[in-house]
């Protein structure tokens, strides 16, 4: 496009330019669609409703695993000797008071749920998306003698507490998330939802 | 050649330069009359993209990539196809020998300084064709939808959600859904079996292109067009590539050949590491397996993923492992500039030099084997000093390169 004999009057100079100017918003304007195509669609968008769980079945130190939005969650039922536990490991905690926005305000106190015993949360590692083993043994020989019980994540060594709280010095930077939940009856927990209204 | 043979080509090469192609960058290509073992495996590597582009092509006709299909039909080619077995295991096969010719293909630049002008775009093309094969690994192991795809697939995608701000949205719009889904997978194999292939068979036309502009490097690492011939113009020291390389290609091909069909027929799955025991499980998208690892390719880079376990400035671990793992892939571009010796080759380096490239090599493969191990406290702490020494090969190099002791170079090639 550049003038050989090195002169480019103004008119030549200033029509290069319009043309690109508007051909770069051309090739914008198409590539729009594409990328935009690319965003979850709707039908993915419709997808994830709450679902119930009946927990009058959970036994307390029983996990049960439920699937929310194609994300595990779990419902943990915690014995008397794991609440006092909690407390125990506050000082190996990289967040004990749960200050970081990883649940709703509801479950911002001591052992991150409505019910103290029932733990809800996401068994998805907040660090790269791996789902954490429920180990609740105490002390072993893998996870160290001062290991309370927790969830440890296979893929990366991140570790967790009963309450979903994150140990420090692991790659995991948050606690795990607390799904927005409620309970529609004694038994009946809603994940998903914090409304009343069953579905 | 016949009379009519001639005319053939004549008229041919009045309408397409033929004959001039063919002298351009075979017959009359003068490549370096010592090039030695370690100069086959930028031909195996081109093998080897042949292979993964015909056994791919067939491999299409039954695959269906479909979340609720996909794994099925894996084990469809593998029990009912025609000898869907063979093909599948070329091509996974393929996918780790072209990371082994590739591997050892720059370190043969690292050794030799092939990266050093006036080859340095040279080195980025083959970089840029580096990257493209790491992509087409990564969404190529996803289709099989197994456990280790689905785990493997759930990691990389979050690393983008580690970016501050935009990566969310961004890993939304990578995955087209909220999570990993259908939706990835169906795209990622649009990727695998278009986007990638046509993007590195580009880029491996335009290496060549490159190489035949500069011409190839030699274990000497000195320019043979320094010295040319001035009645014929022709380096002294170089030989045509064809029928000279071509012949010797041949034969390292015949060796690769052996070696490749020798895993092909008695140990396709390389006991686990070609192919992961937990990939034949289908994805289970509630339970991640006991121990996730990468295929052996990408171990040394995982490695030091997890290696990073301390927040640092602003940035948290997370991102910081992010971050390295990048930055460990990315650092090989800069090489061309980070090297001040005044030689080339390994051949004329000081032992500065020579000990630096040997610790590099032995970091590399024990981040490689690391990166397969469980996590345990030990293991992150080895993998973080191999992680320091890996980097610190790169980064020293500007002052190590040129205080180093060298030899001078010769006149001409040597053996």
């Amino acid at each position: 496009m550049a003038d050989s004999s090195g002169e480019m009057n103004s008119r030549r100079r200033f029509l290069v330019l319009a043309t690109s100017v508007a051909g770069g918003i051309a090739g914008v304007a198409v590539a729009t669609p594409f990328v935009l195509s690319m965003m979850p669609s709707e039908r993915a968008k419709a997808a994830g409703a709450p679902v119930e769980v009946d927990i009058s079945k959970l036994e307390p130190g029983m996990l049960l695993m439920v699937e929310w939005r194609g994300k595990v969650v779990w419902v943990l039922k915690r014995t008397q000797e794991m609440l006092e536990n909690l407390k125990k490991i506050e000082s190996q905690l990289a967040d004990p008071n749960s200050e970081k926005k990883q649940q709703p305000a509801y479950a911002q106190n001591a052992t991150r749920s409505i019910k103290p015993e029932i733990l809800v949360v996401e068994g998805v590692c907040t660090h790269l998306g791996c789902s954490p083993v429920f180990r609740k043994d105490i002390a072993p020989a893998d996870l160290g003698a001062d290991w309370l019980g927790g969830f440890f994540c296979p893929c990366h060594g991140s570790k967790f507490d009963l309450a979903g709280r994150v140990y420090r010095s692991v790659p995991a930077p948050t606690n795990l998330v607390v799904p927005p939940h409620t309970y529609l009856s004694e038994n009946r927990l809603l994940i998903g939802s914090e409304s009343k209204e069953s579905v | 050649m016949s009379k009519q043979e001639n005319s053939m080509m004549e008229w041919i090469d009045k309408r397409f330069p033929m004959t001039a192609t063919w002298r351009a960058h075979l017959s009359e290509y003068y490549a370096p009359k010592n090039f030695n073992f370690w100069y086959y495996f930028g031909s195996l590597a081109m093998l080897v993209l042949v292979n993964q582009l015909i056994t791919g092509i067939f491999l299409t006709m039954s695959y269906k990539p479909d979340a609720s299909l996909a794994f099925a039909s894996v084990e469809y080619v593998m029990r009912d196809v025609n000898f869907g077995w063979l093909i599948r295991y070329m091509h996974s096969t393929g996918a780790s020998m072209f990371f082994v010719v590739v591997y050892l293909h720059m370190f043969r630049g690292m050794m030799y300084g092939s990266y050093r002008k006036p080859r340095e775009l040279l080195w980025l093309i083959g970089m840029a064709i580096f990257f493209v094969l790491m992509s087409l690994a990564f969404t190529g192991y996803i289709l099989p939808w197994g456990q280790m795809s689905y785990w493997g697939a759930q990691v990389i995608v979050s690393m983008f959600g580690a970016i501050p701000f935009i990566g969310e949205t961004l890993s939304n719009w990578i995955l087209g859904d909220f999570m990993l889904s259908d939706a990835a997978l169906n795209r990622f194999f649009a990727y695998h079996v278009v986007t990638l292939p046509l993007l590195i068979i580009v880029l491996v036309f335009v290496h060549i292109i490159a190489l035949h502009e500069v011409g190839s490097n030699n274990p000497d690492g000195i320019e043979i067009k320094s010295n040319k011939d001035p009645k014929t113009g022709i380096p002294v020291d170089g030989i045509p590539f064809h029928p000279y390389y071509s012949v010797k290609d041949i034969f390292g091909v015949v060796a690769f050949l052996i070696v490749f069909s020798g895993i092909i027929f008695f140990a396709p799955e390389m006991g686990g590491y070609f192919l992961e025991y937990n990939n034949f499980i289908p994805a289970n998208t509630l339970q991640t397996p006991d121990h996730i690892a990468p295929v052996w390719y990408f171990t040394p880079y995982y490695s030091m993923l997890r290696a990073v376990t301390v927040n640092f400035l602003w940035i948290d671990a997370k991102l910081w492992g992010v971050i390295l793992m990048a930055a460990a892939v990315i650092i090989f571009c800069f090489l061309p500039w980070l090297d001040r010796s005044p030689v080339k080759s390994i051949r004329y380096k000081g032992p500065i030099f020579k000990f630096a490239l040997t610790l590099f090599v032995i970091s590399f493969l024990v981040l490689g084997w690391l990166g397969t191990k469980a996590p345990t406290p030990l293991y992150t702490l080895l993998a973080q000093i191999f992680t320091v020494i890996y980097f610190a090969f790169f980064v020293l190099m500007p002052w190590y390169s040129k205080i180093d002791k060298t030899k001078p170079e010769p006149k001409r090639v040597t053996k």
